[in-house]
């Protein structure tokens, strides 16, 4: 049996979230969340070796209380079991501070064969967690992958996409990979699953469950990345409408691309 | 029907009426406005005359009437049937260029817009200031001249009903060129007949719609989407009757079968969230919060369950809701590109009949030996069936697509349906028309026509002219 652990965050649901002008902090308040569509297709690649061979596939997750509903949905996709790390002292932390804690959390059990994670989030979109969290366990890890070409008894055979190629690695278990989006279509939740797992625990895990007790190393008190400003992007996308002829659009397209310096 | 040739001083007169540079003749028409997108007819007007206001359309028709020359009204021209093919030549006024939209009336919840305005535009604006128009045709590129001219329906009907149900009121060219406006920002209106109410699905035969002022509802908080996968095609229909009995009101109840999902696939290069069952339900839901609707659609889930439906997905993220809708939208596209040609049936009969019509339409693919493909809104009672064409020659293909359809149409009849659910009569639906409403019918229709157009000049051979 094949021992996978998929990290999952709750997200806002929508990209027209609000921040704050003077605190630079998004406007949470009333906002509907969801999985990160990054990790959904984390869940799916797991879901996916889970039809091909005996897995055993647990979800982990740090976060609010509430966060405990993208839990409930990966158990309505078929993940198997589920761990909240959810304490306090975990607010207001950044990335290094999340992959540290992730990395205790999941070390507070025996550590999986293989860690999935989604490349980025996004409300962070840093695409650092993952990495820092294999660096974390002293395990390798793979980013930006785009299939899984085979699964062994003691590793994993995957593409990784790189900037100007692909490189084909394995890497042995335990070990660690994030995939890009569309690696698989995720698979929708299901009814049937929310029923059966309607009643299924979702346990919490909180600093003191942790081996490293040291407080300075979660929450705010961990992060050495400090938010100075969030803003929304500007937007200056302007649109212009021709009408023409073929013949004369393309003269006007030509004449604009020579203007702009385009060509 | 004989009309009056263009000449060149028509087309002077034309172009003192707009400017030289909107009348367009001979071979400056793009090929574009020769045809629709399905009918198959090719005709092209002799003038096209691109108007920008109501007073351009009215001093045109106005010419028109008095020296008799056909006129036909276009749109988008995303029409399945026929409606906006200069079948007698004459002038072509697209209204393209009427595309404002004119004013929101927050007050009275009403949008007042140009018919040129595409249906994308309508709900990208009010969708941005919390309000709806929930008429939700496939083809969003349409204009709302086009939507109004055909009672265009869409995916929203079971829950809101269709365009008719959001038309407050119309300013219209009348074939004389008189201008009138029927309707208002009224709410009641049992004043008379309701001409509004006739030109709406009148395919642009009585009057050209110039402005029309629609109604709005409050926006929707939230939507989730069930995808329902069943064994087979008829384990899903006959879902349908028990879903609209249990009282619960989706926006759509939509059947799907694998082959067009597939198609669809194929056709956007993308991956449909679910394929692995022969036919599925799609249901939409929508709600003030995510609570209340999972509230309502829970009872349905299981009346699917209990009628043997393998599992119900739920889509409830904006990713998982466009992963299926887009295939959704794509359906017809991609069955089109799957063939050489192919002509549709889009009937309605009554929902609880739907599941016999389905299964009879499917016993039409072996006995005619031909390639019979469909999606539909179930909910409703309207379904889109296209028989293709394939590596059959023309004469062949219309020999069968004639016999097909005459099955199928007897068939709605008997079963209380009609001819068109939603894109129209046009010139191709005619002779199902006439059959469904006989004689006596078909007289008032063309009585009814007469009295707005007696000279008949107004898109003529169209529905029942």
């Amino acid at each position: 049996m094949i021992r996978i652990t998929t990290c999952i965050k709750q997200v806002p649901g929508t990209t027209k979230v609000e921040v704050d002008e003077k605190t630079g902090v998004l406007k949470r308040d009333g906002i509907e969340s969801k999985m990160n569509p990054y990790d959904l297709y984390a869940l799916e690649t797991a879901l996916k070796i889970k039809e091909e061979r005996e897995t055993e596939l647990t979800v982990v997750s740090m976060g609010p209380p509430q966060a405990e509903d993208v839990i409930r949905e990966a158990y309505m996709m078929g993940a198997d079991k589920g761990l909240l790390l959810s304490d306090r002292k975990f607010a207001g932390a950044d990335v290094l501070s999340t992959a540290y804690t992730l990395s205790q959390g999941i070390a507070a059990e025996e550590l999986p064969d293989l860690i999935i994670c989604g490349k980025q989030t996004t409300d962070g979109d840093t695409a650092q967690v993952g990495p820092e969290i294999a660096e974390f366990l002293n395990i390798p890890h793979v980013a930006n992958v785009t299939c899984i070409r085979e699964v062994k008894a003691d590793g994993i055979v995957v593409d990784m996409d790189l900037p100007n190629a692909v490189e084909t690695v394995e890497a042995a278990f335990p070990c660690l990979i994030t995939v890009e989006k569309g690696i698989h279509q995720p698979r929708l939740p299901s009814f049937r699953l929310k029923m059966a797992t309607r009643d299924r625990e979702v346990p919490v895990l909180s600093m003191k469950d942790f081996t490293d007790q040291d407080e300075t190393r979660y929450g705010l008190k961990g992060s050495p990345t400090q938010v100075v400003r969030i803003f929304p992007p500007e937007t200056d996308r302007e649109k212009e409408t021709w009408q023409g002829t073929g013949p004369e659009l393309a003269g006007r397209i030509h004449e604009k691309l020579v203007a702009e310096k385009f060509i | 029907m004989t009309y009056k040739t263009i000449t060149p001083e028509d087309i002077n007169m034309l172009k003192s009426i707009v400017s030289d540079d909107r009348v367009l003749y001979e071979g400056a028409i793009s090929e574009d406005y020769s045809h629709d997108e399905l009918s198959g007819e090719e005709h092209f007007p002799e003038v096209l005359v691109k108007a920008n206001s109501t007073e351009e359309v009215s001093q045109i028709m106005t010419y028109a009437f008095e020296n008799n020359i056909p006129v036909t009204p276009r749109g988008q021209g995303t029409g399945l049937v026929g409606g906006s093919v200069a079948l007698f030549g004459g002038i072509m006024i697209d209204l393209n260029n009427m595309n404002q939209i004119l004013e929101l009336d927050e007050e009275n919840l009403t949008l007042t817009v140009q018919p040129g305005v595409m249906l994308m535009e309508i709900s990208k604006y009010v969708e941005e200031r919390d309000l709806f128009y929930p008429p939700d045709p496939g083809e969003k590129s349409a204009s709302i001249g086009g939507n109004i001219n055909t009672n265009a329906g869409g995916m929203r009907a079971v829950k809101y009903g269709v365009t008719r149900d959001y038309v407050r009121s119309l300013e219209v060219v009348l074939p004389n060129g008189e201008v009138m406006e029927f309707g208002g920002k009224v709410v009641k209106n049992s004043s008379g007949y309701s001409v509004k109410d006739l030109i709406v699905g009148s395919e642009g035969t009585l009057g050209i719609v110039t402005k029309a002022v629609l109604r709005l509802l409050p926006l929707p908080k939230t939507a989730i989407s069930l995808l329902i996968p069943f064994p087979d095609l008829f384990a899903a229909i006959e879902t349908v009757p028990r879903i609209i009995k249990s009282k619960a009101i989706p926006t759509a109840i939509e059947f799907m079968e694998r082959d067009v999902i597939l198609a669809s696939e194929e056709f956007l290069g993308m991956q449909f969230p679910d394929s692995s069952a022969d036919a599925y339900l799609l249901l939409n839901f929508d709600g003030n919060s995510k609570e209340e609707i999972e509230n309502i659609y829970e009872n349905v889930a299981r009346i699917c369950l209990d009628a043997g439906a393998e599992d119900v997905l739920i889509a409830d993220t904006q990713e998982r809701k466009e992963a299926i809708w887009k295939a959704r939208g794509a359906f017809l596209e991609a069955i089109k590109a799957s063939t050489t040609d192919m002509d549709e049936c889009d009937v309605v009969v009554p929902r609880n009949k739907i599941a016999e019509f389905v299964k009879f339409a499917d016993t039409l693919k072996e006995e005619f030996d031909v390639r019979i493909m469909g999606f539909g809104h179930a909910g409703d009672g309207n379904l889109h069936l296209y028989v293709l064409k394939d590596a059959m020659d023309k004469t062949a293909f219309t020999e069968k697509l004639s016999a097909v359809f005459d099955r199928m149409y007897t068939k709605a009849r008997e079963l209380g349906g009609a001819v068109s659910g939603e894109h129209g009569i046009g010139y191709a639906k005619k002779p199902f028309l006439a059959e469904s409403l006989g004689d006596s019918g078909m007289n008032l229709l063309a009585a009814i026509k007469l009295a707005f157009d007696p000279k008949r000049i107004l898109n003529p051979g169209k529905v029942c002219a």
